[in-house]
């Protein structure tokens, strides 16, 4: 184990991929500067830097993803995907259906998403669940180092699209990163990032954070919190979120993006579908609400899933007085 | 003073403007608690030139780097500042911070920073003044990684096709965020990218404020005249770094130093001197008005409030 920050461990994780893999490569705006070392060592083939096109960036993924190449792409931040839409959603999530199998589609999309930096909304928002609605592709979302280096290296090696968005807040939070360079987080797989058995919090990416904070200010009160990391949203691991509620009966899920059709509804839908009767409170989400994200920082902090609702949501479910200040309405 | 003069004293004095504004927010952010921009020091003629030639019915769309557009076309620094800071006086009451200022009672529009934003909406703004028959022309600003965007294409082709009255302005800096322009374009110049639409176009040297007047001048009257559309390209040269956190440490001195030999202000206040328009006198008072212009804004910004936490629900429909 080696002690890293969560973007050295994507770094590392990229490193040890083109090292085991010759048709590993990479390109986007700019990655031959932020990925330097990359470009040193394995040279300008396989580190490109790309004029400033975010559909040609996408569609050459997509043919070369066909072609034999195993093309990582690094497209900034997450709305800017936008303009790459159609060679992700309708080439690379459809072309396999509609072509009866005959491709395949090895590629990574990177992006950067999460609030907290003032830049607003043309570079903060949360649109995992835009992917997850589309069929064909996969999509992920660490909350943690050695999840990031261990769902890269599985996002690579994976023969559909993957596209990993990755919270700027974490980036430089350091965890502790298994040096085995076979060390895979398998696609779909949630983590319990901390067991309890009183009520089940399921988050993902930054949020996984806010809730294991809410859980440790609940412990003071007794309640004692399971919090699920869902690592990936699509695959979505509902088995284990559907044996963590039946065993606490109380579910909030956490998250970021906004509460329209978004991950928690999704997994609020199966859990009513799967487990109804073993519920004893109406599950809940904390979300941001339906709003573009502001760029004034007293806005944006407003606009972020806080400890105190999670903590409020919580003693909700079980009839406990609510101390912490309300959310913000939506 | 015969009046050319004078108006040129005025171009001076709002390059003036716009450098001190830039180095005004480069102090406070090399300080620490400022938030981010995208600075557009050494581009100062490219806006003001443009900017001076255009009538109060012209419309002005702009993209990250706008804060020379803004300024060039009036807007009040304080309220600029204070948009950048998040404060409910700024222009989009804070929502925006520096990245995507409009400033509709100016004439300025749709500011987006998604790269070729801008491009993508010209065309329909450029369509909306021609069909209510209204005055003036549609000018878009942007750089030429944007022209790199196949939006870009898309636009050209468009106005070209549908007669609109849109003066499209390359600023051509030689950078695309952290990448050199020459590594992603195979030939030098994006002006001529308008013959494959059969626009007329120019590259004119951006650093040189009158040239970009006359230029615009130009352009302004071939639009009014034909009801085409114009590519103008202004080859200048962005001396900060894409962004203020940005160190610049891959920007090499050679590189630099000739362009800050042909740094606009420099160049114009020579050439004034030279001509005997400008004395140290009259200098020393653009100066001190300059610097009172920016320290009110800046106070305004400072002393502005914060919107309250119920603004973040407001202005998501009409
Ligand atoms: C669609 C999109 N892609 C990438 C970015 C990130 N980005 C912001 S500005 C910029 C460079 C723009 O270069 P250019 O158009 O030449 O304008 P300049 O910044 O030089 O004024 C980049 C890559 C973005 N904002 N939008």
């Amino acid at each position: 184990m080696s002690e890293m920050t969560l973007n050295a461990a994507v770094g590392q994780a990229l490193r040890e991929e083109m090292q085991r893999d010759s048709t590993v490569m990479m390109f986007g705006e700019g990655v031959a500067l932020s990925r330097a070392d990359l470009l040193t060592e394995f040279g300008a083939d396989r580190i490109r830097n790309t004029p400033l096109s975010e559909a040609i960036i996408a569609g050459t993924a997509v043919g070369a993803a066909a072609s034999g190449l195993r093309p990582v792409i690094d497209m900034l931040y997450a709305p800017f995907l936008t303009y790459a839409m159609d060679a992700i959603v309708n080439s690379a999530g459809k072309l396999r259906y509609i072509s009866g199998g005959q491709f395949a589609f090895p590629l990574v999309v990177l992006a950067q998403t999460g609030a907290g930096w003032g830049v607003g909304a043309q570079h903060t928002h949360n649109i995992e669940a835009w992917f997850a609605h589309s069929p064909g592709l996969k999509v992920v979302m660490p909350s943690n180092a050695a999840d990031a280096k261990g769902l890269m290296k599985a996002a690579i090696r994976d023969n559909n699209p993957v596209i990993m968005l990755l919270d700027m807040s974490l980036g430089y939070n350091p965890g502790e990163v298994s040096d085995d360079p076979d060390y895979v987080v398998p696609l779909g797989r949630a983590h319990v990032a901390r067991a309890g058995r009183h009520v089940t919090l399921v988050s993902y990416a930054k949020t996984t954070l806010t809730c294991l904070q809410a859980a440790e200010a609940l412990g003071q009160e007794d309640i004692d919190v399971e919090v699920i990391d869902l690592r990936s949203i699509k695959p979505l691991d509902i088995g284990t979120v559907l044996q963590s509620v039946r065993k606490t009966g109380h579910l909030v899920v956490v998250h970021e993006a906004g509460p329209l059709c978004g991950v928690g509804a999704e997994v609020l839908a199966q859990v009513n579908e799967q487990a109804f009767s073993q519920l004893k409170s109406a599950p809940a989400r904390i979300t941001s609400p339906d709003v573009p994200t502001p760029s004034s920082y007293a806005l944006e902090q407003a606009f972020l899933p806080q400890v105190a609702h999670v903590v409020a949501a919580v003693q909700k479910q079980l009839g406990r007085q609510t101390v912490a200040t309300a959310s913000v309405a939506m | 003073m015969k009046s050319s003069a004078a108006e040129a004293v005025q171009l001076l004095e709002k390059m003036m403007l716009i450098r001190a504004y830039e180095e005004h927010l480069a102090s406070l952010q090399a300080s620490g608690h400022f938030p981010m921009t995208c600075s557009p020091q050494g581009q100062e003629a490219s806006a003001v030139g443009v900017v001076s030639a255009l009538d109060a019915d012209d419309t002005i769309l702009t993209n990250h780097r706008s804060a020379g557009h803004l300024l060039a076309r009036g807007a009040d620094p304080g309220r600029v500042m204070a948009e950048v800071m998040g404060k409910a006086t700024g222009y989009c009451k804070g929502k925006s911070g520096s990245l995507h200022i409009s400033a509709k009672e100016l004439g300025v529009v749709l500011t987006s920073t998604i790269v070729g934003g801008e491009l993508s909406m010209v065309t329909g703004v450029a369509l909306a003044k021609k069909m209510l028959a209204e005055a003036g022309v549609v000018v878009c600003f942007f750089g030429d990684g944007a022209a790199c965007e196949g939006i870009f294409h898309e636009s050209l082709n468009l106005a070209s096709v549908w007669q609109l009255p849109i003066l499209y302005v390359c600023e051509n800096n030689q950078w695309q965020a952290f990448v050199r322009r020459k590594e992603t374009m195979a030939v030098e110049y994006i002006a001529p990218w308008g013959n494959s639409y059969a626009m007329a176009n120019q590259t004119v040297n951006g650093n040189d404020v009158l040239a970009v007047q006359a230029a615009t001048r130009h352009a302004v009257a071939h639009i009014k005249a034909t009801g085409t559309p114009y590519l103008l390209e202004t080859w200048t040269y962005r001396q900060r770094g894409h962004y203020s956190g940005d160190n610049m440490a891959h920007i090499s001195a050679s590189e630099q130093a000739p362009w800050l030999v042909l740094d606009p202000i420099a160049q114009c206040r020579q050439q004034l001197t030279a001509d005997g328009t400008l004395t140290p006198a009259l200098l020393a008072d653009i100066e001190t008005r300059v610097a009172a212009e920016i320290a009110r804004a800046s106070e305004f910004a400072h002393a502005s409030p914060y919107p309250a936490a119920a603004e973040l629900l407001t202005d998501v429909y009409a």
